[in-house]
């Protein structure tokens, strides 16, 4: 055996666990899902019906709420955590900053909360009874009680706060590193020629960070659209799934009550195809750039 | 003059997101240590009742338990994990032909796949196996992620051919080259999965809450959302619940903070 031959079935070896563990662990399970989703009925008793769970899912007014929703997290959560994310990284780059350490500690803290921890820590500070409610009564501002969590409307924003307050941080890391890799003298170079904040912020900063741009806009809109810990947790999905999120109501479907896999795999692919347009509609934006 | 009004306006903001950030925490803490009744009217001094709480806590869910579930699967998770994907991210750059450049392909494009849709046919394989409420179970699916074997196979790029050339030449083979010269050169790229990896399986809640049935095999998010469920919260036990549960992520975060930072870097590259 020649030596290349003997390397290149090394490097087959070495692949093989991991890419074992993901053809039989997502591409299988994905490919059943997909033939799931054309059938109907419980538990072994499956029948082909075509594109009736497709159909019913333009009639299933929870679930069209739950698209609304994650959209709504997704237009309005994801742009001012990554602009903030993205702002703080630009401060935190100056060389001549004090307590540098200490306030990337501070911003970047929150990640070291669990999911459900964090969740549970928001649902309790907004809760009728709690913190929010107490602080803002004493200041005069309420008479009685918010109930924060049982109106649509700031049940949403509750949910949209806490995963501002849990990501920024995790974001502006990688914006950090991503500035590591721009030479400081341009901003020198830059504000000698006369350019303001803003100018060196949009000409330079934004341009070069680009890539890593890219990379926390597709993560972010990833879990934006899988959210599920916080939907459970912090608001239940409510009031009456008025803030439930698409992978929060497919568990519902799937195991509690009688389950429909076939109506939940057709439900789980609309995620998929939004994820899979978002973010190639991502790519092309980043790419048109260069 | 505009030079010492924007530090003020810099600092000023500093400070006020760093507040932010701490404050939820903060008052976890504080909470804690006080009874449900003060801290539901806004008390925010820390008070004495730690240990009442604990005995509530402890009276109510077997909390240790459930700790040294979550603590085995993020641990086992974590260790195979990081064997198995940086071997492959490895072979992916360094034996790299048009085959396995293909496959990597491929494998990127399950990245897309939202983990809702695999949880049925998931659920289905598993319990067929027998693998409900077992670590095997809860591991299975964690091990092998794309995005870790693109981490790897990124930082790849950055170890010099010569280096393996030369040491081929010094008679190593291919998996001495990997454990002795790869691993250690690539510390802060493993520091990163390390933290990526423990965070993700300790504060996996979906895949647990679909195959660990029986309450003995839960985990530590199951028990802590268990909590919330009954009428009159107890704000004191609760939040040492979410305490203890936050207690082994922050250990990993502060550990690893620094190195967390450069792996990334690296990998952003």
């Amino acid at each position: 055996m020649s030596l290349r031959k003997k390397q290149n079935i090394m490097g087959w070896l070495f692949l093989a666990p991991g890419v074992i563990l993901i053809l039989c662990l997502s591409f299988y399970p994905a490919i059943q899902a997909l033939m799931l989703s054309f059938k109907t009925g419980t538990g072994t008793n499956m029948q082909w019906c075509g594109l009736h769970n497709y159909m019913r899912i333009f009639q299933d007014k929870v679930f069209r709420q739950s698209i609304k929703n994650c959209l709504l997290y997704l237009i309005i959560q994801v742009p001012i955590m990554l602009i903030l994310g993205m702002i703080l990284a630009s401060i935190l780059n100056k060389p001549n900053l004090k307590f540098k350490g200490l306030f990337r500690t501070a911003i970047f803290l929150p990640c070291a909360t669990s999911l459900v921890a964090y969740a549970i820590i928001f649902r309790s500070l907004f809760a009728t009874d709690g913190f929010i409610n107490a602080i803002l009564m004493k200041l005069g501002i309420l008479e009685h009680g918010y109930n924060f969590l049982s109106h649509p409307t700031s049940a949403r924003i509750v949910i949209i706060i806490a995963l501002i307050w849990r990501w920024t941080g995790y974001n502006m890391v990688f914006y950090l590193a991503g500035l590591q890799n721009i030479e400081y003298s341009i901003y020198e170079a830059a504000r000698i020629d006369g350019a303001n904040l803003f100018q060196t912020f949009f000409r330079i900063t934004i341009p070069l960070l680009k890539p890593t741009i890219l990379l926390t806009v597709i993560m972010s809109t990833n879990g934006t659209l899988q959210l599920f810990d916080e939907s459970v947790n912090l608001t239940m999905g409510g009031p009456a799934n008025a803030s439930i999120s698409m992978s929060h109501y497919i568990y519902n479907k799937a195991f509690q009550g009688v389950p429909n896999f076939g109506y939940t795999s057709a439900m789980s692919f609309v995620i998929l195809i939004m994820v899979a347009i978002l973010a190639l509609l991502q790519m092309k934006v980043g790419d048109k750039r260069d | 003059m505009i030079k010492k009004r924007e530090s003020f306006f810099t600092y000023t903001f500093l400070i006020l997101v760093s507040v932010l950030s701490i404050f939820p925490l903060v008052w976890m803490i504080i909470a804690t240590t006080n009874e449900s009744v003060d801290i539901v009217g806004g008390k925010m001094t820390l008070g004495t009742k730690f240990l009442e709480n604990y005995a509530n806590l402890t009276a109510e869910q077997d909390v240790w338990r459930f700790f040294g579930n979550s603590f085995k699967y993020a641990i086992l998770t974590t260790v195979l994990s990081l064997l198995v994907c940086s071997l492959a991210g490895y072979a992916f750059e360094i034996f790299h032909d048009k085959w396995k450049d293909l496959l990597f392909k491929i494998i990127l494009m399950t990245m897309m796949l939202p983990f809702v849709s695999l949880m049925v046919p998931l659920f289905q394989m598993f319990s067929k196996a027998n693998l409900l409420n077992s670590t095997l179970g809860f591991l299975l699916p964690s091990i092998s992620t794309p995005f870790l074997i693109m981490m790897f196979r990124q930082c790849a790029k950055s170890f010099p051919l010569e280096i393996i050339e030369a040491a081929r030449i010094d008679g190593l083979n291919e998996w001495q080259i990997f454990i002795k010269m790869f691993m250690p050169t690539m510390k802060s790229t493993y520091a990163a999965a390390t933290t990526i990896t423990f965070m993700n399986a300790w504060n996996n809640y979906l895949w647990p809450k679909v195959i660990m049935t029986k309450g003995n095999s839960q985990t530590m998010p199951m028990m802590l959302s268990s909590l919330t469920s009954g009428y009159v919260t107890d704000y004191g036990m609760l939040m040492l619940a979410v305490l203890i549960t936050t207690i082994p992520t922050a250990i990993v975060f502060f550990v690893l903070q620094k190195s967390f930072a450069e792996g990334i870097t690296g990998a952003v590259k």
